[in-house]
């Protein structure tokens, strides 16, 4: 053969040196963007962790509910539950996209069912792991310089604002559309006021506040009873309950602004996984790829469901254990 | 190609006689390391509190547990191991360069204004 006629092959089009599909490889690189994506995000998460290491909350101590378990300490079981569930999905995914390379539909369609459910059990969980952070627990005092005042006993157990703080009677009703300007509203008013934590914490011999600092075994310092009482009285400023973008009852607000975007963004991606999973898994009913003779499709969305899989193991170790 | 699977993990270590076997002990081996990190973030024992590169040792016991898992979720969910040397190279160097990159950069300037905070608005004293 000619150098001229090799040429001609090599570069006329036609060869595929990476052995893969035109869409198999696409999503490949949708996923290396996507993973950059992340990466910023968690990287930002990073930054703001390592600018604030001195006080970062301590995930332990945010994420300790489980389901049907009022009252328990349970740190990262539901957690923990929450990934194994995505991986057992990844699991049933890639036995489906196995199952397509033996043309087996019936296999086929039980796995994929079988993954859209692992799916939303997954999302499901997510969404009652915000709406207990967006409750929160023990309530806390929030300062003039926007830091967070915890309270906790002798023994260093935590209390909540609700078992020792009486709530007075008050005339002030919250701002709505309907009694209000009807273009401005305002958040729910706190159930107590700072006045009342005050008395409240005057007459608790046994409460004493917790700073956002951590002290050199990586714990909340614990001010004295004094100290305790004048940090209320000189810079509590606001009661907070549970947290939302603007305050967070665990610490710095950046938490939870990060926590709501990055699990939110994660969130999105399983809930649109889910969506293309069931297109997918009515194709598959269908007999689509039955006769094109090929589940390249399912091999497709399973690059996609596993890369979603692959960001919570990230998330988790960031979000959760580090 | 994408019938035939590469049937060996922990590098011909351990052998699976059909791709399902393999998946199911790639699901088992993730499932310990998850089970690993739990157990270890509940207790936090005593020696993994040593200071090592700046981080705790148990950081860093966690994050290099979390690229083996991604690993294994790349290498055998995504069927990683069986694409040609070129796609693997593309996709997985460029990212994790990147990657690497804007973590370097962003803990770096993180730690300098957590320092920049905490010695009183000095860096620097001439």
């Amino acid at each position: 053969m000619s150098t001229a006629v090799a040429e001609g092959k090599t570069w006329s089009g036609g060869n595929e040196p990476l052995k893969a599909s035109y869409g198999k490889m696409m999503m490949w690189f949708f996923i290396v963007s996507d993973a950059l994506t992340f990466s910023g995000f968690l990287a930002a998460y990073g930054f703001s962790r390592f600018k604030f290491i001195s006080e970062w909350p301590i995930a332990d101590e945010v994420f300790t509910h489980v389901p049907f378990l009022h009252g328990q300490e349970l740190p990262m079981i539901y957690v923990a539950f929450m990934t194994f569930i995505l991986i057992m999905s990844s699991v049933t995914m890639v036995l489906a996209v196995d199952a397509g390379h033996h043309l087996n539909k019936a296999k086929v369609t039980l796995y994929m069912f079988l993954t859209i459910i692992g799916g939303l059990i997954f999302v499901g969980s997510q969404a009652w792991e915000w709406a207990t952070f967006i409750k929160g627990d023990y309530g806390a005092v929030q300062t003039k310089g926007g830091n967070i005042l915890q309270f906790v006993d002798t023994d260093g157990h935590r209390v909540a604002l609700r078992d020792f703080v009486v709530a007075g009677h008050t005339d002030r009703a919250a701002h709505e559309r309907k009694n209000g300007l009807w273009f401005v509203d305002e958040a729910p008013l706190p159930p107590f006021t700072v006045e009342e934590v005050v008395k409240g914490l005057e007459s608790h011999e046994n409460v004493l506040v917790r700073t956002q600092l951590l002290n050199e075994h990586g714990e909340k310092t614990v001010l004295s009873r004094e100290e305790s009482l004048k940090q209320i009285k000189e810079n509590g400023k606001l009661v907070v309950e549970g947290a939302n973008l603007h305050v967070n009852e665990y610490g710095s607000p950046l938490f939870a602004d990060f926590f709501f975007f990055i699990t939110g963004f994660h969130g999105f991606h399983v809930f649109s996984g889910v969506v293309i999973n069931i297109i997918i898994f009515f194709n598959v009913v269908l007999g689509t790829y039955e006769r094109r003779k090929s589940y390249e499709m399912v091999e497709k969305v399973g690059l996609y469901w596993h890369f979603v899989d692959l960001v919570w193991v990230f998330v988790f170790t960031f979000f959760y254990l580090v | 190609m994408a019938h035939e699977h590469k049937l060996e993990i922990f590098r011909g270590l351990v052998k699976f006689k059909s791709n399902t076997q393999k998946i199911w002990g790639v699901l088992i081996f993730l499932s310990i390391v998850t089970a690993i990190e739990v157990v270890l973030g509940i207790y936090k024992p005593e020696w993994s509190m040593a200071q090592v590169l700046g981080m705790k040792l148990l950081n860093w016991i966690f994050i290099i547990l979390t690229i083996v898992k991604a690993y294994y979720i790349t290498w055998d969910f995504m069927h990683m191991r069986d694409e040609t040397k070129g796609l693997r190279r593309a996709v997985v160097w460029t990212t994790i360069f990147l990657i690497l990159y804007l973590i370097f950069i962003l803990l770096q300037e993180g730690g300098y204004v957590f320092k920049v905070y905490d010695e009183g608005f000095i860096k620097r004293d001439f």
